[in-house]
C-alpha cells in the first residue's frame, strides 16, 4: 500500500478514535440512567431553591397585614402575587425588599374589563372611567379593599 | 380601539377563519427554508460532478472540480441555519454524542458527516493530491505548510499509485451517488415523514426533493462556471455550457414531473384537506407558488431550454440566456422550498383558517441573517479556488 493512502487509514482511524473518545468524555455520567435524558437532571431540578415561600411564612412578620388580608375580599390571593418572590425577603428583610405594585394598572391586570374572564371571579371595573384621578390605593387597602 | 386588547388585535388582523392560538405565529421561518435549499444546492453539485466521473461524460470536464469544491463550500455552512434557528450553538453537538435513533434530526448528523467527510473530502482529496504533491514543492509560505499537511507527507506520484487513487475516487464516486441521493432525499423526509400537516406529508417529498436538489445544483454550477470564466477572462468552454444546459433541461423535466404528479395526486384523492390546500395555494402561496416557482422558476426556463435545443443562437448570446435562465431556476427552487415550509405552516390543522407570515428584515430569523448564510459559501469558494485552483491543477484522465 502506497505511503498516503496508509497515513490516510490512519487518520481516518484517528478520528473515529477521536469521535469514540470524545463520546465517552462529553456524554454525561448519568445520562440513560432512566431513559434519553440525564438521571442527574431531575437532582439538579429538584435541587433548585424555592422562590416562592408562600403566605405562611409571612405570618411571625406581618401577622396583621395576614389578618387583614384573610378577611377581606382579597383572601384568596397569594401576597408573592402581589409582591413578588420573597425567599430573599424572609431572611434579609431589611436587605431585601420587596416590590410594592401601587399603579393603577398593576390592579387593572386583576379588575380590568375583559370579555374572556368571568365576572363572578373577579368583580371588573372600567379603569379608565373608575375615579381616574387617583391611584386605587387611596382609596381602597390593598389588604382589605 | 381598546388598548387592552390592542395586543390581540395585531394577533389577530394576521388571521383568517378559525385557528389555534399556537399556529398564530410562525415556529420555522426562513432559516428552515435556506437548509433545505443549502443542501439541495450539495447533492445537486455533487451529482453533477458525478455525471462527469461516473457516467464518463466527457464534456462537462471543466465543471468536475468546481462542482465538487461548491458541493463542498455549501456543505460547510449547510447545518449553520438550523444550528442559528435553535439559538443553542454550544449544545449543537450534543446531537451527535448522544444519538436518538427515532429522532430524524440526530439522524441527519450522521448523514451530514458521512456524505462530508467520506465523500466530499475523500473524493476532492484523491482528485487534487497529485497536485498537493507538486505544489508544496513550489509554494511558498502558508500555501505551502497547507499543502504539505495535506499531502500527508507523503510524495508518492509514482504513476502507480496515482492510478490506485484514480481507481479509488471512482469507488468514492460510485458511493457518493447514493450517498448524495440519500442526503437529500432524507431533508424531504424529515418534512414528508410529519403526517400531522398533508402539505407536507406524502411519500413523493424526498424524491422531489432529490430532483429539485439537481435542478438547482446544476444550475448554481452553471453559474459558477460562467462567472468564474467571466472573472478570468477566459474563453468559456461553449460544449460544456451546452452539456450542463441541456442535463438542467432533462432534470427539470423530470422535476416538474413529479411535482405535477404529486399535485395531481392531491388534486384526485381531494382528501378533507384538500380545500384549504386549494385555498392556501390560490390565496397566500399565489405568488410564491404559482407565479414564482412554477412560472418563473420552471416554466419560463424550461421553455428557453427547450427552444435553445433545436435553435441555437450566437455562442454570447446563448451564454446570456444560460446566465439568466440559472439565476431563474435558483430563485424557483429557493421558493419551491418556501412553498414547502412556510407553506405548511401557513393554514391551521383545523383545516379551517389560515395565519400569515411576513419576512423580518433584521432579528435573528430576518432576511439579512438568512442572506449572511447564502452569501457566506460564495466566500468559502472563492478561498478554495484561490488555495486549489482547479486551472493549474496537472490534467489527468479519469
Ligand atoms: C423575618 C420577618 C419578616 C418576614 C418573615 C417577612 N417580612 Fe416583610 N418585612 C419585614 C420587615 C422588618 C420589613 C420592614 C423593612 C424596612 O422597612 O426596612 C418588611 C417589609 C415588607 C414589605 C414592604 C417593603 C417596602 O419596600 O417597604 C413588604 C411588601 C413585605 N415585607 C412583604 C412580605 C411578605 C409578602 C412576606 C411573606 C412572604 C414577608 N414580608 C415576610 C420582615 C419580614
Ligand atoms: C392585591 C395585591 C396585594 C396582595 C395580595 C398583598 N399586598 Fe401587600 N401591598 C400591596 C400594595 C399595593 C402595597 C402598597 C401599599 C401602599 O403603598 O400604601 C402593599 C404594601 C405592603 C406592605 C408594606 C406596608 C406599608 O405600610 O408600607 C407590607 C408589609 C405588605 N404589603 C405585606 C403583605 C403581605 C404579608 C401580604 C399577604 C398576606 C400582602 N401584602 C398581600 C398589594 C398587595
Ligand atoms: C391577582 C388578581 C388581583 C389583583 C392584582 C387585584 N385584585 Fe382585587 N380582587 C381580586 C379577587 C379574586 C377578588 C375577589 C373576587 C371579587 O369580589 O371580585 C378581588 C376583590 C377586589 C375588590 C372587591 C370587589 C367587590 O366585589 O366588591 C376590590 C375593591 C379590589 N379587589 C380592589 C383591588 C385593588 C385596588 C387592587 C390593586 C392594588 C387589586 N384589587 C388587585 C383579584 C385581584
Ligand atoms: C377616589 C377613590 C377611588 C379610587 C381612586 C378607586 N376606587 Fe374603586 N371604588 C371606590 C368606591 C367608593 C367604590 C364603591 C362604589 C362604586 O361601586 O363605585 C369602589 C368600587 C370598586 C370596585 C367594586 C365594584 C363593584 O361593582 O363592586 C372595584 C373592583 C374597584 N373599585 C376597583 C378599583 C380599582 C382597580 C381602582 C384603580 C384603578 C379603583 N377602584 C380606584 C373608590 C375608588
Amino acid at each position: 500500500m502506497p505511503l498516503h493512502l496508509k497515513r490516510l487509514l490512519m487518520l481516518g482511524v484517528l478520528i473515529v478514535l477521536l469521535f469514540l473518545l470524545l463520546k465517552h468524555l462529553l456524554t454525561p455520567v448519568s445520562f440513560g440512567q432512566f431513559g434519553h435524558y440525564r438521571g442527574k437532571a431531575i437532582d439538579e431540578i429538584a435541587a433548585h431553591q424555592v422562590k416562592f415561600v408562600g403566605n405562611k411564612a409571612c405570618v411571625s412578620c406581618h401577622d396583621t397585614i395576614v389578618t387583614m388580608k384573610n378577611e377581606g375580599y382579597h383572601s384568596d390571593l397569594s401576597c408573592e402575587g402581589c409582591h413578588g418572590a420573597a425567599y430573599l425577603h424572609v431572611d434579609h428583610p431589611k436587605l431585601e425588599k420587596l416590590f410594592k405594585p401601587d399603579s393603577r394598572e398593576f390592579c387593572g391586570k386583576c379588575h380590568s374589563i375583559n370579555k374572556a374572564r368571568p365576572e363572578k371571579a373577579v368583580t371588573q371595573q372600567n379603569i379608565k372611567d373608575h375615579h381616574p384621578e387617583d391611584k386605587c390605593i387611596k382609596c381602597h387597602n390593598p389588604h382589605q379593599p | 380601539m381598546n388598548p387592552e386588547f390592542e395586543h390581540l388585535y395585531q394577533a389577530l388582523s394576521k388571521v383568517d377563519g378559525f385557528i389555534y392560538p399556537n399556529e398564530i405565529e410562525l415556529s420555522w421561518s426562513v432559516l428552515i427554508v435556506l437548509y433545505p435549499f443549502i443542501t439541495g444546492l450539495v447533492a445537486g453539485a455533487f451529482i453533477l460532478a458525478s455525471l462527469e466521473r461516473v457516467f464518463n461524460v466527457k464534456s462537462l470536464k471543466p465543471t468536475y472540480v468546481i462542482a465538487l469544491l461548491t458541493a463542498f463550500s455549501f456543505m460547510l455552512v449547510a447545518t449553520m441555519p438550523l444550528v442559528f434557528h435553535l439559538g443553542q450553538p454550544f449544545r449543537a453537538w450534543e446531537i451527535m454524542i448522544t444519538p436518538h435513533l427515532t429522532s430524524a434530526m440526530a439522524i441527519f448528523g450522521f448523514v451530514y458527516l458521512w456524505y462530508l467527510m467520506v465523500v466530499l473530502l475523500l473524493e476532492i482529496w484523491f482528485d487534487y493530491r497529485v497536485d498537493l504533491v507538486i505544489w508544496s514543492k513550489t509554494a511558498t509560505g502558508f500555501k505551502r505548510i497547507v499543502y504539505k499537511a495535506l499531502s500527508l507527507g507523503s510524495d508518492d506520484i509514482s504513476p502507480k499509485s496515482v492510478k490506485l487513487d484514480d481507481k479509488l475516487g471512482y469507488i468514492v464516486t460510485v458511493i457518493g451517488i447514493p450517498s448524495a441521493f440519500l442526503l437529500h432525499g432524507y431533508v424531504g423526509f424529515i418534512f414528508g415523514s410529519i403526517k400531522a400537516n398533508p402539505w407536507w406529508s406524502t411519500v413523493m417529498m424526498p424524491i422531489i426533493f432529490l430532483f429539485s436538489a439537481m435542478v438547482s445544483g446544476i444550475a448554481l454550477v452553471m453559474v459558477l462556471f460562467i462567472v468564474i470564466n467571466y472573472l478570468r477572462k477566459q474563453k468559456i468552454d461553449m460544449l460544456c455550457l451546452d452539456t450542463i444546459a441541456k442535463y438542467l433541461f432533462y432534470i427539470i423535466i423530470i422535476d416538474f414531473t413529479m411535482e405535477s404528479l404529486d399535485q395531481i395526486h392531491r388534486f384526485y384523492e381531494a382528501e378533507e384537506s384538500f380545500e384549504i390546500i386549494s385555498l392556501l395555494i390560490s390565496g397566500h402561496l399565489n405568488f410564491t407558488l404559482l407565479i414564482m416557482q412554477i412560472g418563473v422558476g420552471m416554466m419560463l426556463p424550461l421553455g428557453t431550454l427547450g427552444v435553445l435545443q433545436f435553435y441555437k443562437p450566437a455562442a454570447h448570446i446563448r451564454k446570456a440566456i444560460y446566465f439568466v435562465v440559472g439565476i431563474l431556476v435558483l430563485i424557483g427552487i429557493f421558493f419551491m422550498r418556501w412553498n414547502v415550509v412556510i407553506g405548511g405552516q401557513l393554514f391551521s390543522k383545523s383545516f379551517l383558517g389560515f395565519t400569515s407570515f411576513k419576512l423580518s428584515l433584521i432579528g435573528s430569523e430576518g432576511f439579512l441573517m438568512a442572506s449572511i448564510w447564502l452569501v457566506v459559501p460564495f466566500f468559502i469558494l472563492t478561498f478554495l479556488l484561490w488555495l486549489f485552483p482547479p486551472w493549474k491543477k496537472t490534467p489527468v484522465d479519469h
